[in-house]
């Protein structure tokens, strides 16, 4: 936990995107939206969903959390500790390109 | 007991679609007995469909080398077309650039070379096939050539062990993003090799303090997967995730088994996609009811809280070692034969292996026909 803890931070101008071989996709049997990976599967929650639709490659990090913010009217601090501590996670695990 | 198992969805399909290979390596996983009857390329698009429909959302492509089907490509787009992730679990051998290209265009998600060490002669020793080191450099380029993501799958056991970081720096230098430190499990070929292969546990305690290094070290550069392998846990692995619960394995003759090495146990009657549907054989087959749930569990599993969590451990180890496929899996430490483990662990001999060597054998039954 040493780097993920410190590091969780996105450069703002950062355009985040799925890479090849990572797709979230609809699936009914499993109820909604899944995270599809080198050999893994992950079921993201709402909150999770939300941020990873929005990594298409052409939003900025600092628009996906000024999207976020005003659809959810939520503090932007709140939604930028968490969009952050997600894509950094994710990125450690090479399954988000920043 | 008539009592309703609960059925669940699966979320992985293991499909071998041959059990041929030019490798030879000592661990391998197929059984001894080796497929020579293969399903048709019609009948795996069948199969994907179906598998779809149940839930299913990852397809492992494995064999055997799934390379040495000349349908491959087509096999491919056919997981693809269902909508299923596709993965290839490839030793390289027999994939050019351009077959690879057609596998890319077919919507290959992703790609996992084995390998068997990190420097060429003994990898190559390893594999029972000269030049074999060399394809892999090859085809980890093209893969990643394709931006398709790269898995190093490296196999571990007594002559390569003292390796990991080498082999872990060889995955980081062919583009991987990541890397399974995988400690052989002795089934199949590998049972057959084990005194051959089996690291001390020095061996293994340096393994897991290099990995742990090697984790801190890479974070973020790639991924660095490992457990402790079998003879030296104290807790058995949960074994495919609970037998009949997560995955299923269809086996190049069309047989569905719950495990790869299932047929390893005596008496489990398995049904075929040449007769029925996947749905039907995954919530009926009587091989996958056999031990669905926690209903067959003898003790100390059948009041264990960890019953859940490890669910036994493996039923074909468990069968290996005591010879009762619904006795506790040996590995762990509440087991009652749980010594057998340790003393197993203890039988290294420094001897040849005996190298997979069916494809020959094949070849001439086949001239023969």
């Amino acid at each position: 936990m040493t780097e993920t803890s410190q590091a969780a931070t996105i450069a703002p101008d950062a355009k985040p995107r799925l890479p090849r071989g990572v797709r979230l996709v609809h699936n009914e049997a499993h109820g909604g939206l899944v995270l599809l990976a080198p050999e893994r599967v992950f079921k993201p929650d709402p909150i999770a969903v939300e941020i990873l639709k929005r990594c298409t490659g052409e939003a900025t990090f600092a628009a996906i959390v000024d999207d976020l913010a005003n659809t959810y009217s939520a503090p932007r601090e709140r939604i930028l500790a968490d969009a952050s501590a997600l894509l950094r996670s994710l990125a450690d695990k090479r399954l988000l390109e920043l | 007991m008539t009592a309703a198992q609960p059925i669940f969805k699966p979320l992985g399909l293991l499909a071998e679609l041959t059990h041929r290979c030019p490798l030879g390596c000592p661990y391998c996983s197929n059984p001894l007995a080796l497929d020579r009857d293969e399903l048709d390329t019609a009948t795996w698009a069948r199969v994907f469909r179906e598998a779809a429909g149940l839930g299913v959302l990852q397809v492992h492509l494995s064999g055997g080398e799934p390379a040495a089907r000349r349908d491959l490509a087509e096999i491919t787009a056919a997981a693809h077309g269902a909508g299923l992730y596709t993965n290839l679990i490839t030793s390289a051998v027999g994939l050019t650039p351009k077959r690879f290209a057609a596998l890319a265009d077919a919507g290959l998600d992703h790609v996992q070379i084995s390998i068997q060490d990190h420097a060429p002669d003994s990898a190559d020793h390893i594999a029972g096939y000269a030049g074999a080191y060399e394809r892999k450099r090859m085809l980890a380029a093209e893969v990643v050539r394709h931006k398709i993501p790269l898995t190093v799958n490296a196999v571990i056991h007594r002559a390569n062990i003292d390796h990991v970081a080498d082999m872990v720096e060889l995955a980081i230098e062919l583009g991987a993003s990541r890397v399974e430190i995988a400690h052989v499990q002795y089934y199949g070929w590998a049972l057959k090799n084990r005194a051959a292969l089996m690291p001390t546990r020095a061996q293994v305690e340096r393994a897991v303090a290099a990995v742990e290094a090697l984790r801190a070290r890479h974070q973020g550069r790639i991924v660095i997967d490992a457990v402790v392998p079998d003879y030296y846990a104290r807790f058995p692995k949960p074994c495919v995730g609970g037998w009949g619960r997560r995955s299923l394995n269809v086996t190049p003759a069309g047989k569905v088994l719950p495990c790869h090495a299932a047929e390893s146990i005596p008496d489990l009657e398995f049904w075929s996609v040449r007769e029925r549907s996947l749905a039907e054989i995954w919530e009926n087959s009587p091989a996958f009811r056999a031990f669905r749930g926690t209903d067959w569990m003898q003790e100390p599993c059948a009041s264990c809280p960890r019953r859940f969590e490890d669910f036994g451990g493996c039923r074909c180890q468990a069968f290996a070692l005591t010879g009762d496929a619904r006795a506790t899996d040996p590995v762990c430490q509440f087991s009652p034969k749980h010594a057998l483990v340790a003393a197993l662990a203890e039988e290294r001999r420094e001897e040849p292996y005996v190298y997979r060597r069916l494809e020959r054998e094949h070849a001439s039954a086949d001239t023969a026909l």
